[in-house]
């Protein structure tokens, strides 16, 4: 496994665990007590602002400490840092499955909305879809990086 | 459309020119070592452009680095009338 497919790896783990502890920490504080707070549109707003830079901050943190004990795992030798040709390739392929992902996971979230369901399932929907999308954008870059393209 | 089947000798080409390093090679294509591998191990095929460098850098025509080859003939998948 080379170290872009390490990178992956851990990107994808840590997004796991961010998204499950986030969550868990939002239903535990909010929601367990106050199951009525699902049908305030503040609290998803919220929710979802802070869960935005928390995400990116804690993704930034995990990749310097990886980068740092890959470097000296390696011994300081130098990791290839280009992003070339192939990269890209990959890069547009996972996204564009993950696009359709997520499209097809709006048009559901928009459905639960058109069946006279309670505004906070369509939210859940969306969450879920983005989430779903972004890993399996992660888990498509991981396969065209071992199988090729 | 046609199946291909694209093959390379750029590990012949790399012994033939003093045992360039995989990593060698990719410095001087500016791509990754991953994708030099990958592209001696056909697992990517790479673009027109980068296929020139890595022509130009051994000194030989396109022909010589990379061979393309159909493997079935494009007129058998005709739709009979």
């Amino acid at each position: 496994m080379d170290i872009k497919e390490k990178r992956i790896l851990v990107s994808l783990l840590s997004s796991v665990l961010v998204i499950l502890f986030y969550w868990w920490y939002v239903y535990s504080n909010y929601i367990a007590d106050n199951p009525d707070i699902l049908n305030d549109f503040k609290f998803w707003g919220t929710s979802f602002i802070i869960l935005i830079p928390v995400a990116i901050g804690i993704q930034i943190v995990i990749q310097i400490i990886f980068a740092i004990i890959t470097h000296i795992l390696n011994k300081g030798e130098e990791i290839d840092p280009i992003d070339d040709e192939r990269d890209k390739l990959i890069e547009l392929k996972a996204i564009k499955v993950s696009h359709y992902l997520f499209i097809l996971g709006f048009v559901l979230a928009m459905g639960t909305l058109a069946m006279g369901m309670q505004p906070w399932v369509m939210f859940v929907v969306l969450i879920s879809s983005g989430f779903v999308a972004s890993m399996v954008n992660e888990i498509l870059r991981l396969y065209y990086y071992r199988k090729g393209v | 459309m046609a199946k291909v089947n694209i093959t390379n000798n750029i590990r012949t080409l790399r012994f033939f020119a003093n045992e360039m390093t995989q990593q060698e090679l990719s410095q001087k294509t500016g791509v990754s070592r991953q994708t030099i591998v990958a592209i001696e191990n056909g697992k990517y095929f790479p673009t027109l452009e980068l296929a020139f460098r890595i022509a130009q850098i051994f000194a030989k025509p396109l022909e010589e680095v990379f061979t393309f080859e159909l493997l079935t003939e494009p007129e058998s998948k005709k739709p009979k009338k």
